[in-house]
């Protein structure tokens, strides 16, 4: 059971959050410019690193706020500062 | 005598109070205080189990939860019965029936009512034991800092002091500091707690468990570990045999003779491993309990002693296993033979205190000791010479398995742990585990600390599912919602359906209807009359804000924002990857104010769509989204005659076709509240959505079944409601639709806007989605028109050959309903390029070996002009 920092709520149980990912990975400004290669990449390929990476959360059943934070993936360390809003 | 109760001392027993108890049906006593293994032994009962597999005798051998072998199944007073508990550590109750297990307990189905509670603490400090290293951790803490919140936790139940909480075993580590621990009846009418504690550091005071020596035949009943002998005597006042052997490789059991002497057991012999002299194995009654154990010395000397008890000590292993959830390491420690603790894990505080930290009192030197050679060494390598070295009694795995996993090839301890299921058991690798560690070390020729011992995970005590569970069962699990509209629904005996987690009227039967004559019934109303569904579990999303057509612009696959006040559109919405995600209804309200409508069970996704998109990637739009699904009740007035009901309990409304066309909506007061109606129709009928406050549905319709009395009006339920929008092909997303399915596989091209950029769109030009053989939603009527085409039946070309597997396969049926209005059955599948298959026949060859013929058709079945909907006369 994950202690996630919610920027809004402070540390709150993993339980009230949703998972979003990989955090930055935008939407394209202009979705019809990406060939099809690259609007699959946008799509379905995301970092998969072991260590430090940004990821995003949004707190359902608390603020109902999106957020991104950084978290390393072996040790669940969470990093220190939360961004109350960034790209999808 | 020595075997049984002994006259004096037992600090745990109360002997004032005698408590009877059954064990395979015959009656026995002991003394509060006692736990179901010292009463058994007090009475005298060796064998108290077979094992599991090699159905030997067993008897109880630990006093603790490291036991292998006292596991029976007790029936409480309450009536609960409970498998696989551990008589070492379960405490004797009265009226408790007891049975004798063969490795396996059995689990009671019906709901034994059992009822448990959760504890959320927080807490500075948690201590995780409350012997004296525990409590002067405590004590530490506490004088540190006075208002730190330190919380000591002990498995034993007779464990009292200030902030500490007996009877409760901490059972796993968690991310973030999260503990959670189990705790048997703290109070009277609760069978336990399950404690979730997070705490800002961990101290293990845990203590350290004694290991035996893998011998031949060293699983008798008689032979125990040697400090358990010791807690029996002195806790328990109970002699657990007359003349005793001690095997030992170590200082501590210096104590246990003493503690056997003081009441008179006879010490016939102590081996010392230090002295080498070792046990190399036992004779057995006819019973098979202890009767006789065998000395080797190292001079050559063999010699047998007639004992009735062998208490063994292999040294101590530290209680490492939660040091190992939060993923600390663990190193050999040769000073004691044994794991300790290490590093500590990457995020929870955590130190080891006392024995837990390697520090045994009383050890002395010692001679580590985890196997001895079978009597007959001429014959090591034959198959059975290492048949009776049990390593995991409980799991009846012995150091032949452990040599045969090694010949197999595995080297990582944690194949071999796997291989031969030491650990596994419920003392999960307690006394076992580090035995078969220095076996495999031996055997492999490597050290015991590079070997390791498998990680231990959670739970380190059983925990039942109750326990996890709580209070968190079925409606405070999974709640249940119903509308305004429900208690007229019960009263009417309509037979119910989940929807998510609403319980919404399947349908209503009359007498005694089965549900395909009722909804036969309730669709011919529909579409001759007049007939009523309570619509409320509809999702509504309030959308506003001056750029609230934008949003919808952007998330809906058709245009909106030039959508007219007063006017209704019907909308698909796709994920990033194009497919289709829902569908419903919305409706502008003002020009900065939209009403949204949603799938019942997609209603809370569709909102959480809305918010991801607007906060992370259109923060610059000015909207806001609100659900108010319970908000409104929703009525469906549906039928050629719904517009005579609506005129009537809307008087104000002026509900003629040019006025209130189709999809429009108009304010109105209806039965005097003031409310909204759509003019949309998921039948295909005309149709009016009457929408009133929540607080007012159950009345508003109640005056609908008022007004439609006279013509014959009649309520319809999901069944009624599904088979009325498949004669129209209208889909339901979630069953026509898998996730997998495009707006354009719906047939909906029309829907898609080629001018605007909207989610999803980019996806319908990847050449997955224009690929010409994609699944596409078309009917099919059975050649047999009472052949009623399972939902899911997979459908194959006409010419297949159904000998020959895998059958190649053009798609599969979504819906299938037996139709009042076109007077047989039909079907919406989703076919391969199905569009261009018109008039095809295909084969669904079903599970029974039967075979349904189908022609492929429109998947509109019903009016396909719409002139129902649209309220023109038919």
């Amino acid at each position: 059971m994950l202690l996630i920092p919610c920027p809004h709520c402070g540390p709150r149980n993993e339980t009230e959050f949703d998972y979003g990912g990989q955090a930055g990975v935008a939407y394209p400004v202009d979705p019809d410019s990406p060939s099809d290669a690259e609007w699959a990449e946008y799509l379905f390929l995301r970092d998969n690193p072991r260590g430090r990476w940004r990821e995003r959360w949004v707190h359902s059943a608390g603020c109902r706020r999106w957020f991104d934070i950084e978290r390393d993936t072996f040790t669940n360390e969470f990093g220190p500062v939360a961004r109350p809003v960034a790209g999808r | 005598m020595t075997t049984g109760r002994l006259p004096m001392g037992g600090a745990a027993i109360d002997r004032a109070r005698s408590i009877a108890f059954t064990f395979d049906d015959v009656q026995y006593t002991g003394f509060a205080g006692d736990t179901l293994a010292s009463a058994l032994l007090a009475n005298g009962i060796a064998v108290v189990a077979r094992s599991i597999y090699h159905d030997r005798p067993r008897g109880v051998m630990t006093a603790g939860p490291e036991e292998p072998n006292a596991l029976v199944q007790v029936v409480w007073p309450s009536g609960i019965s409970e498998p696989m508990v551990n008589a070492a550590t379960a405490p004797l109750v009265a009226g408790m029936r007891v049975r004798s297990l063969t490795g396996q307990g059995r689990l009671e189905t019906p709901d034994d009512g059992a009822r448990f509670d959760a504890v959320y603490a927080h807490v500075e400090v948690l201590v995780i034991g409350a012997g004296a290293a525990g409590r002067s951790a405590c004590a530490e803490a506490r004088a540190a800092d006075p208002d730190a919140r330190v919380l000591v936790l002990d498995r034993d139940p007779a464990a009292f002091g200030d902030g500490i909480q007996g009877n409760t075993t901490a059972t796993g580590v968690y991310d973030h500091d999260y503990v959670i621990a189990v705790q048997q009846h703290p109070v009277a009418g609760t069978e336990g707690r399950l404690w979730r504690i997070r705490a800002g550091r961990v101290v293990l005071a845990t203590g350290a468990t004694e290991r035996g020596i893998a011998f031949a035949d060293n699983d008798r009943p008689g032979i125990m570990l040697a400090g358990a002998a010791a807690t029996y005597i002195r806790r328990y006042a109970v002699g657990p045999g007359e003349r005793a052997v001690v095997f030992t490789n170590n200082d501590t059991t210096g104590d246990v003779v003493a503690a056997l002497t003081q009441v008179g057991v006879e010490v016939a012999a102590v081996v010392d491993v230090r002295r080498g002299e070792v046990v190399v194995g036992t004779d057995g009654d006819s019973e098979g309990r202890l009767a006789a154990v065998r000395i080797a010395r190292r001079d050559g000397g063999q010699g047998t002693v007639v004992a009735d008890l062998l208490l063994v000590s292999g040294g101590w292993n530290p209680n490492v296993a939660l040091w190992t959830h939060a993923r600390g390491t663990l190193r050999f420690d040769e000073r004691i033979a044994a794991f300790v603790a290490d590093r500590p894990g990457p995020t929870t505080p955590m130190t080891a205190v006392g024995a837990a930290a390697g520090e045994i009192t009383d050890l002395g030197e010692i001679a580590p000791m985890w196997i001895v050679p079978p009597p007959d060494a001429e014959d090591a390598d034959g198959a059975d010479a290492w048949s009776t070295h049990y390593v995991d009694p409980g799991r009846d795995a012995t150091v032949a398995g452990l040599r045969q996993a090694l010949g197999a090839g595995l080297e990582s301890i944690e194949h071999v742990k796997r291989y031969t299921t030491i650990g596994t058991g419920i003392e999960q690798g307690r006394t076992g585990g580090v035995i078969a560690s220095a076996i495999a070390a031996s055997l492999l020729g490597q050290e015991v600390g590079a070997v390791g011992v498998p990680t231990f995970r959670p739970p380190l005590v059983p925990v039942s599912f109750a326990q996890v569970a709580g209070r968190d069962r079925g409606a405070l699990s999974d709640p249940i919602r119903v509308t305004a509209i429900h208690p007229w629904h019960l009263e009417r005996a309509a037979v119910f359906e989940d929807v998510g987690q609403w319980r919404r009227p399947r349908y209503f039967p009359i007498d005694r209807e089965t549900m395909d004559q009722a909804v036969l019934r309730e669709c011919a109303v529909a579409r001759t009359s007049v007939a009523v569904m309570d619509a409320s579990t509809l999702g509504k999303i309030d959308i506003q804000g001056p750029d609230a057509g934008i949003l919808l612009d952007r998330i809906y696959t058709n245009t909106f924002s030039m959508l007219k006040v007063g006017s209704c559109r019907y909308g698909l919405m796709c994920r990033p990857d194009g497919m289709v995600f829902d569908d419903g209804v919305t409706s502008r309200l003002t020009d900065d104010r939209f009403h949204m409508t949603t799938t019942t069970g997609n209603a809370a996704a569709v909102l959480d769509h809305l918010e991801e998109w607007l906060q992370t990637e259109w923060p610059e739009l000015r909207v806001r989204c609100t659900s108010v699904t319970e908000q409104w009740s929703t009525l469906a007035v549906v039928g050629p005659r719904s517009r005579e009901v609506v005129a009537a309990i809307a008087p104000g409304l002026d509900v003629t076709n040019d006025a209130f066309p189709f999809m429009t909506w108009r304010d109105a007061v209806i039965a005097s509240v003031a409310g909204r109606v759509f003019r949309i129709s998921f039948s295909g009928e005309l149709a009016f959505e009457l929408n009133v406050p929540t607080p007012h549905g159950l009345m508003v319709w109640e005056a609908v079944m008022a007004a439609g009395a006279p013509l014959g009006i009649t309520p319809y339920g999901t069944e009624a409601m599904h088979v009325l929008r498949g004669e129209k092909g209208y889909p339901i997303i979630g069953q026509e639709t898998d996730g997998t399915v495009t707006p354009q596989d719906l047939g909906m091209d029309g829907l898609v806007s080629k001018k605007k950029s909207f989610v999803g769109g980019r996806s319908h030009r990847r050449p997955d989605a224009i690929r010409p053989n994609r699944k596409q939603l078309v009917g099919l009527l059975p050649i047999d028109p009472e052949a009623l085409l399972p939902e899911g039946a997979q459908l194959v070309p006409l010419d297949a050959d159904l000998a020959t597997t895998p059958v190649p396969m053009l798609g599969h049926v979504t819906s299938s309903y037996r139709s009042a209005a076109l007077g047989r059955t039909f079907a919406l599948a989703l076919i391969k390029g199905g569009r261009a298959r018109l008039g095809e026949r295909v084969l669904a060859p079903l599970a029974d070996g039967s075979i349904i013929e189908a022609v492929i058709t429109s998947s509109v079945a019903f009016d396909p002009e719409n002139r129902r909907r649209d309220g023109e006369p038919v």
